[in-house]
């Protein structure tokens, strides 16, 4: 079933992504990780439909935020990124998924893992532990390419200095900041020994960004000691915008 | 297979296209291989869209689990891969539609 979504907002959140909030007159509520799907349709008919992780916290304004990385190829992200305007209308199916996302319910530690735009539906569960003064304690492990391609960056700071049981980990894997502890690289065993949960606590891992990325850090979480059965993954493809 | 490890994306990817069809969610919904007997979440399969529809296989084996392709206004939906689907009926609103508790 497609639903019709109305752009009341729209924030650059870096050079190549921006947020759009969504008003959906119909919209059932969703949970943190879902996502929806978006069908363009052009004037010949023809139509693409991608998906995209919802941003935003559960809440009762019916309204949705998507996160788009704009790709240099892709057929949907450069029009969303850069040619829609407030008030243009989008199709929405969604939402979407019941597996990968986290309910206010769970009391367990919580390991979240991101690589690049993989960040959004984790977003998405932090702003909801938020929303709901949940206490579950949470780490977030962000990988990504360099300090300009970093999302959310100002309310990651400001939510885990009011909140000690939220703690984040930048890893960068092209650039790293001046004077940064650990020279950039993609995510290892030592960082993983580091900074996530021991794996004694029994946290749920979940693991998002590319394929191959998700594919490195849950073999470095089950190398560490967790569970396959506590890890969840949502790949984006390749590229990271997913067909 | 493991050559092409950013071929494919998880279950949880096809539950757009499978909402068309089922009026649960089954990526949530734990099935067994019909090739190998695992037991997991249908999110957890690997899906594979470069082709006209898309086709879901067991991340143990590999064997098919699921295909679906859309064509001329027909789905055509092949499950022979799995046997057995167990869905969390108290997802289920009185409305018959998946209920979304925030």
């Amino acid at each position: 079933m497609w639903r019709v979504g109305m752009v009341v907002a729209l924030h650059d959140e870096t050079a190549t992504a921006r947020t759009i909030t969504l008003e959906v007159s119909d919209w059932p509520g969703h949970v943190a990780g879902q996502h929806v799907d978006v069908r363009l349709t052009a004037s010949d008919g023809y139509s693409a439909v991608r998906s995209y992780s919802i941003a935003s916290a559960p809440n009762s304004e019916r309204l949705v935020e998507l996160t788009v990385e704009r790709l240099p190829d892709g057929e949907v992200s450069p029009y969303l990124t850069q040619e829609i305007a407030v008030s243009d209308q989008l199709e929405l199916r969604g939402p979407i998924g019941g597996w990968f996302v986290w309910r206010t319910q769970q009391t367990e530690p919580i390991q979240l893992v991101a690589g690049g735009s993989g960040i959004v539906p984790v977003m998405a569960m932090i702003r909801s532990r938020a929303l709901a003064r949940s206490t579950a304690p949470f780490r977030l492990l962000y990988s990504v390419r360099e300090p300009g391609a970093v999302l959310y960056r100002e309310e990651f700071q400001a939510l885990s200095d009011q909140d000690h049981s939220l703690c984040l980990t930048y890893a960068y894997t092209r650039v790293a900041p001046k004077d940064w502890p650990r020279p950039a690289g993609r995510i290892d065993a030592a960082l993983i020994a580091n900074t996530t949960w021991p794996s004694k606590l029994v946290p749920t891992c979940y693991v998002c960004g590319p394929t191959s990325f998700v594919e490195s850090a849950s073999r470095l979480l089950i190398a560490s000691g967790n569970d396959p059965e506590t890890i969840r993954t949502e790949r984006f493809g390749p590229t990271g915008e997913r067909q | 297979m493991s050559s092409d490890i950013d071929d494919y994306l998880d279950g949880n990817a096809a539950a757009g296209e499978l909402s068309n069809i089922f009026a649960m969610d089954v990526t949530a919904a734990v099935g067994q291989c019909a090739h190998c007997g695992a037991i997991k979440r249908f999110a957890e399969a690997h899906l594979y869209m470069q082709a006209p529809g898309f086709v879901a296989r067991c991340s143990v084996c590999q064997h098919v689990l699921l295909r679906l392709v859309n064509a001329r206004q027909r789905a055509f939906l092949d499950l022979r891969g799995l046997t057995c689907l167990i869905l969390d009926t108290s997802q289920l609103s009185e409305a018959g539609h998946f209920s979304i508790s925030p």
